[in-house]
């Protein structure tokens, strides 16, 4: 690794540090409908999408009926996009005859971009038309994140308020996030990659006659578009197969970059948002920094791990100064995938510049532990919502310790809100160790498993990890993959479909219901008792928490897998 | 309930057309007006109009007159891409990289501890347009001998086509290999049927 390499990771970071900040403040606008500079533009489209829902602005409902709006929202959603990939060998826009979708890969792809995850168990340029791509794959990546963004508003909104019942309009928020946030961000990401060389067009793929005179099939496709809100939207689904390591996905170190930067600034600037909305500035600076404390030493270690390259490279005797290249693009380098690679695992965001299953042993563990954490910045909205899970949990620790009742922004936590807190931390553990173990169980009772099943693409602890990486991917609704795992089956299919969904509606809807039951209580006000939250102290109380709790679950399988092969190689 | 459905079903409607279509239809018209060439996949054509290829997708060359692209997982086929999926300790991964090894040490005539790492692994994409300067310049005497012309020129036009990193940081010096190849076609002629960029 060189030190442009270093700089160039700093400056990505930094960068999209600082542009949070004023993100977070516009976002916070939005979510409390005050005017924005885009109005112009965007509050028309707003208002007709509340008018044709008969909404008005300043609606607002208690938990249980925004609840029931998400859930409604996402069920009609989850049938079309079934609907469309099941038949989309007869709708238009399929240049290329792409085939329709069997129903047991339908149920993952369906369940897959409703909850945000985009797991893909197909193959961009061969599973799916340019009207999938189009209308399910992009419009779902929009009004899913945004989804995740209303949640996270109405809970801010709980936290931040005393003896309050009502948390805003599901409509109101799951709109203007997207009108006002998604879509404009969008459309500026969209027309860089397009400039940069990312393909924009409905003609299908091109026949070529390579200069040495073969042929050569070239997928194309409305991919700008895709590319931008699969970033934006912490979603991560790709038009093609390798996502954004394909040249047509990523053409350039700039669009690397800003590709980077659009995995992580919507995720770090609803930080921010919180500590406007609730008047907290100096909470959301802790929170911030705590998350920044735990993502900075993942990437260093994936960085380093990545440079120091390949062990099959170098038993072959070979010098690796740019560090381990398989499954790497040139243009884009070790050190930026290895950036990305902790950065969408981190945001539950899924893409990727590089091949995961390729990735150093390290570097690989790195990948799994953001997942299992699945908080650091975290999915848009989601992820932050599960912050708030380890906040209460670490007042009540903090609170046993020194004896004194847990307060969160001057409201008791009592057993109740522990016993949801409870519910939400340990659901991920078990749907992701429940789901390893019965893969493992299915293979070692097959006979002949490498035949009959074809699951592992790696023999040994990494075809644990391939089988282990998939339900952690599926659980935090990341979509990533160890991608060497054959897993368009039944079993696979249904199993991390299943996952998804679990994964997906419980981590919204219990911290909802613990914020209402926050929210309706009176809010004491600070005195010298207080616990207070907006400290360093409370800060790396709140580190600790989420490393000890998070983490410990999972060290037996992380030894089983990533590190047994680290220590073998 | 029946007015949550009846929201439910009008939202998605919308917004599959502001998303599914508006949206589209912008960045599809940004891109016919402002860039057409990338928007169509900047395609390299031949003087009569047939494509030659994409300047961003590899395409395979076995020649000793071209430069060779980076191995890759899926042969150039760039209507299925992928990378190999090979994990670091696999013992498949070791004999590929072993094999890939002995091939280019033959090609080029090169001890092993010269070859950079990608010419011995296989790209993410499977198309990586790219290739480091080193790993072409290791390509050159070869390049010049097929050719019947003087290292110093090959190299010449070589050192033209290295692309730096953006400000000097992000990304890594790049050689385009289809574009350095067109342009050896066009400096000492082509082996097979004239190209043109």
């Amino acid at each position: 690794m060189t030190t442009a390499d270093l700089a160039a990771v700093t400056l990505t970071l930094g960068i999209t540090v600082l542009t949070s900040v004023p993100l977070g403040r516009y976002m916070a606008r939005v979510f409390q409908g005050q005017p924005t500079w885009l109005d112009p533009v965007v509050l028309p489209i707003e208002r007709a999408i509340l008018r044709l829902v008969r909404v008005a602005a300043d609606d607002s409902q208690d938990w249980r009926g925004y609840a029931r709006s998400l859930l409604i929202s996402n069920a009609v959603m989850w049938i079309v996009a079934w609907t469309i990939v099941t038949c989309q060998a007869w709708l238009p826009l399929n240049p290329d005859g792409i085939a329709n979708m069997t129903p047991a890969l339908a149920f993952n792809t369906a369940s897959s971009f409703v909850t945000n995850t985009n797991l893909q168990h197909y193959s961009g340029e061969t599973g799916l038309s340019t009207f999938a791509q189009m209308f399910m794959v992009t419009f779902l990546q929009f009004v899913t994140a945004a989804s995740g963004m209303a949640a996270l508003a109405a809970v801010i909104r709980a936290l931040g308020g005393s003896r309050l019942t009502r948390l805003g309009h599901f409509y109101v928020d799951v709109t203007r996030a997207s009108v006002r946030i998604l879509l404009p961000l969008s459309l500026a990401v969209g027309t860089i990659a397009l400039w940069q060389g990312t393909p924009m067009t409905l003609g299908g793929a091109v026949h070529a006659t390579t200069l040495e005179g073969t042929p050569q099939i070239i997928a194309r496709g409305m991919v700008a578009a895709e590319v931008a809100i699969k970033q934006l939207g912490t979603n991560g689904g790709g038009y093609f197969g390798p996502n954004s390591a394909h040249p047509f996905e990523n053409p350039t170190p700039l669009t690397n970059l800003v590709q980077t930067w659009a995995i992580a600034v919507v995720p770090m600037g609803m930080v921010w948002t919180l500590g406007v909305m609730i008047g907290r500035r100096r909470l959301a600076a802790v929170l911030f920094s705590t998350l920044l404390a735990l993502f900075v030493p993942l990437a260093g270690i994936a960085i380093w791990s990545e440079a120091q390259g390949s062990s099959a490279v170098a038993a072959a005797g070979l010098a690796q100064p740019a560090g381990s290249l398989e499954g790497k693009e040139i243009r884009v380098g070790t050190a930026m995938s290895a950036l990305w690679a902790t950065t969408t695992t981190a945001t539950s965001n899924g893409s990727v510049n590089a091949m995961h299953d390729s990735l150093t042993p390290l570097a690989g563990l790195v990948a799994l532990t953001n997942m299992w954490l699945n908080t650091i910045f975290g999915g848009v909205g989601v992820g932050f919502i599960g912050l708030l899970i380890y906040v209460v949990v670490a007042v009540f620790v903090a609170g046993m310790m020194i004896g004194r009742t847990p307060e969160l922004l001057g409201k008791k936590v009592e057993p109740y809100e522990m016993q949801l807190a409870s519910l939400t931390l340990l659901l991920h553990p078990l749907l992701i160790l429940a789901g390893t173990a019965i893969a493992c169980v299915v293979w070692t009772s097959t006979a002949d498993p490498s035949t009959a099943l074809a699951w592992l693409k790696n023999p040994g602890p990494h075809g644990f990890s391939e089988m282990l990486y998939e339900f952690t991917s599926a659980a935090a609704n990341n979509g990533s993959g160890f991608e060497g795992l054959g897993d368009n089956t039944a079993f696979w299919n249904v199993s991390t479909g299943l996952v998804m969904l679990i994964g997906r509606y419980v981590p919204i809807l219990a911290p909802l219901a613990l914020a209402a039951s926050l929210a309706a209580k009176p809010a004491a006000p600070d005195s010298p008792g207080t616990l207070g939250t907006d400290t360093a102290t409370f800060g790396a109380t709140l580190w600790a928490v989420v490393v000890i709790l998070g983490l410990l679950m999972f060290l037996p399988v992380a030894v089983l897998g990533p590190i047994a092969e680290h220590l073998m190689s | 309930m029946l007015l949550e459905l009846f929201r439910a079903v009008v939202f998605s409607a919308a917004t599959l057309l502001l998303f599914g279509g508006a949206y589209h239809g912008l960045l599809w018209g940004i891109g016919r007006v402002a860039f057409p060439a990338q928007a169509e996949g900047s395609l390299i054509r031949r003087a009569d109009g047939t494509v030659v290829g994409s300047r961003l997708i590899a395409q395979r060359f076995t020649r000793d007159v071209y430069v060779h692209p980076r191995p890759s997982a899926v042969d150039y086929d760039a209507s299925s891409s992928g990378g190999s999926n090979y994990a670091t300790s696999s013992p498949d991964q070791r004999k590929l990289v072993r094999d890939r090894l002995a091939e280019v040490q033959a090609r080029e005539r090169v001890a092993a501890a010269d070859v950079p790492s990608e010419l011995v692994t296989a790209s993410g994409s499977g198309l990586d347009p790219h290739l480091s300067p080193d790993a072409v310049l290791l390509q050159v005497p070869r390049l010049a001998r097929a050719r019947g012309v003087s290292a110093e020129r090959v190299r010449a036009i070589v050192q033209a086509h290295v692309e730096p990193p953006l400000l000097g940081l992000f990304g890594q010096p790049r050689v385009n290999v289809l574009v350095l190849n067109l342009a050896l076609d066009d400096a000492f002629g082509s082996p097979a049927p004239s190209p043109r960029p």
